[in-house]
């Protein structure tokens, strides 16, 4: 399935871009064993990309290459037109690109307020002695981000929780913060780690509603595991299907679903 | 019913995020520091001075250093005492080697040293955690006594290996040395423990504060979004280092006047300015300065029930006191983990619904 370079447009009506990011021919080996095996795909401007696969598949190795966590031994990776050579994490995040976890990775001991903030560390520059004497440009940028962090709060409606330890939240609340933490670094790129997983139905309609406003309202380019098969077609503009570390598919989730190799690995495994 | 922030409304995010956000917070505050800086040193004497109040201000300087790095930053150390050794003799080598400059400016630059000393141990952080960077951290703390200890240049050639504070005065009055009064030593304290304390509280409660935490609860989550930890944790080590330098220094010049440095700066008081951040609270300023006003007033008060009331002899009420200390500590540990810190804020969750049950 190939389609114009320059973008697409959605069943609903959605431009989508160009290239924001591209995987060419990645593998990735962890001693004898191979996670990912030559995979190249690409997640375009405003999209919500996909990547499923059954348990194992190399689904969560390939996110950790995305957000630069892993480096792959063979491939390259291309984010806004420029080769990616090996990074430190935090280097990539100064890229723009957030992310969050499958296992929840909140600073438990800081407040909701505190951890949606601290997603916005790129943004603040004030120096050691302005930050000591809390003068100047620390108190500035302290008020103004704290602004842009309260839009966010009142976006995933969890103003009355501003104040609260993030530890003592439920787990629903817990992934929606996560969520506001990683949209405070206004990210080009956001990868959501199962965010989904271990919700019930009614928390995984909200999560949904949000991942759709958040492309919505700031057209962030989203690129999602998820195992929840009727979310993910539901949600996703184009799905990458992996397998035992290959790609198997690729395309609109019509398209998937109608592929034979993806049925035999994976959906076929739903209709027995 | 007093005491809630009810009514008490903010309408800016300058108001939302300052220190004291209810009133009565405030007003506890700055009555308290009209007392300690408008009352205490015209009526505070000499034992009052040295016994708890001297003592109370510096440990709180130490406790408040630890805690930088410990509670706020996740690295434990034990290499307290050691670093306050660097601090104590770098303001003697300065005050002997430059007797014209002030003891003010002297005290801040033992600090500094202090805390390029910090980061140069602080290194292996970067590559261990946990109890591996406190066995680490106590490689420092024998170390540095050791060197202290082995190279006459630091204690000037002394015949006894000691140092001893020279006198220096500040406005005309004399800080250090014998002649030394009450008020004097207790306001120097007292405004280096007022700076050093608004200095914590600004920097924890903004963004590198915030890098900190972050590093402390979840490191690798932290350097996802963007920490770099090679950073936040010399810049730890750094803070740290400087407040526990300057405790040192002034433990040393103002206070003890005369120091050796196995006695005065031993792995003792590494344990005792951690037990101090564990008492009062991790990660809270606070509980720094709680931690240490129950570690210097529980023997002061114990040796005065036992030795003065109960006329008890003080070898047996020293021993005595040391146990029941320990006993207290451990009781402490098992009823709130958190601390007093913790304590105090149950305390006001409580006082805000007081006298109604809900």
């Amino acid at each position: 399935m190939m389609q114009a370079h320059e973008g697409y447009v959605t069943d609903d009506g959605r431009q989508i871009g160009g290239t924001v990011m591209e995987l060419k021919n990645i593998t990735l080996r962890f001693g004898g064993v191979v996670a990912i095996k030559d995979i190249s795909f690409d997640i375009r401007q405003g999209e919500i990309r996909a990547i499923i696969g059954p348990n194992g598949a190399g689904k969560s190795s390939m996110l950790n290459v995305i957000s630069g966590f892993y480096n792959p031994q063979e491939g390259e990776v291309w984010f806004k037109g420029y080769r990616r050579g090996p990074m430190k994490p935090y280097q990539v995040a100064r890229l723009g690109i957030a992310r969050t976890f499958q296992n929840i990775a909140l600073f438990d001991g800081m407040s909701v307020l505190d951890n949606i903030m601290t997603g916005r560390l790129n943004k603040m520059k004030a120096g050691f002695l302005s930050q000591a004497m809390w003068w100047g440009a620390a108190e500035r940028e302290e008020n103004e981000n704290r602004e842009a962090v309260e839009k966010i709060i009142d976006f995933l409606e969890i103003q009355n929780i501003r104040k609260t330890p993030v530890g003592r939240l439920p787990y629903g609340l817990k992934k929606r913060v996560e969520l506001a933490r990683a949209l405070a670094a206004e990210p080009q790129l956001l990868l959501l780690d199962e965010p989904m997983a271990g919700m019930n139905v009614e928390e995984k309609e909200d999560m949904s509603r949000f991942i759709l406003d958040v492309n919505d309202e700031f057209g962030t380019t989203i690129c999602l595991i998820e195992h929840d098969m009727g979310v993910v077609m539901d949600l996703s503009d184009r799905v990458v299907v992996m397998d035992y570390g290959r790609k198997i598919g690729d395309g609109t989730p019509d398209q998937v679903r109608s592929n034979q190799d993806v049925i035999d690995a994976y959906l076929g495994v739903a209709h027995d | 019913m007093i005491y809630r922030e009810a009514g008490d409304f903010k309408t800016s995010y300058r108001d939302d995020s300052q220190t004291f956000p209810i009133r009565l917070d405030r007003w506890g505050y700055y009555a308290i520091l009209a007392v300690a800086f408008g009352i205490i040193p015209f009526v505070i004497n000499d034992y009052w001075a040295n016994a708890v109040l001297v003592p109370f201000l510096i440990y709180a300087i130490a406790a408040l250093g630890l805690n930088i790095l410990t509670g706020y930053a996740g690295q434990v150390s034990l290499g307290t005492g050691g670093f306050m050794a660097v601090g104590a003799y770098a303001v003697y080598k300065l005050m002997t080697a430059f007797p014209d400059v002030s003891i003010l400016i002297h005290i801040l630059l033992a600090g500094g040293i202090t805390a390029a000393v910090g980061v140069l141990f602080g290194l292996p952080s970067l590559r261990i955690k946990g109890f591996y960077l406190a066995v680490a951290t106590l490689a420092a703390q024998f170390f540095l006594v050791w060197l202290f200890n082995k190279v006459p240049w630091f204690y000037n050639y002394s015949a006894s290996g000691q140092i001893t504070a020279p006198e220096r005065t500040v406005l005309g009055h004399a800080v250090t040395g014998p002649a030394t009064s009450a008020p004097a030593k207790y306001l120097v304290c007292l405004v280096m423990a007022f700076l050093l304390a608004w200095l914590a509280r600004n920097l924890t409660r903004g963004m590198l504060g915030r890098k900190w935490m972050a590093i402390r609860d979840m490191d690798i989550a932290a350097e996802i979004i963007g920490v770099d930890p090679l950073r936040a944790k010399l810049s730890a080590f750094a803070v740290s280092s400087f407040f526990i330098g300057i405790a040192g220094a002034l433990l040393f010049a103002v206070y003890l006047g005369a120091a050796e440095v196995g006695e005065a700066f031993g792995i003792n008081k590494s344990f005792l300015v951690l037990f101090m951040i564990i008492i009062g609270g991790l990660g809270s300023i606070f509980g720094s300065f709680a931690g240490a006003a129950f570690m210097v007033l529980m023997p002061v008060l114990l040796k005065n029930v036992l030795v003065g009331t109960l006329n008890w002899p003080t070898d047996l009420a020293a021993h005595i006191e040391l146990m029941i200390v320990g006993a207290l500590i451990v009781t402490f540990l098992i009823v709130e983990p958190h601390g007093l810190a913790r304590l105090w804020r149950l305390t006001k969750e409580k006082l805000r619904l007081w006298p109604f049950p809900h």
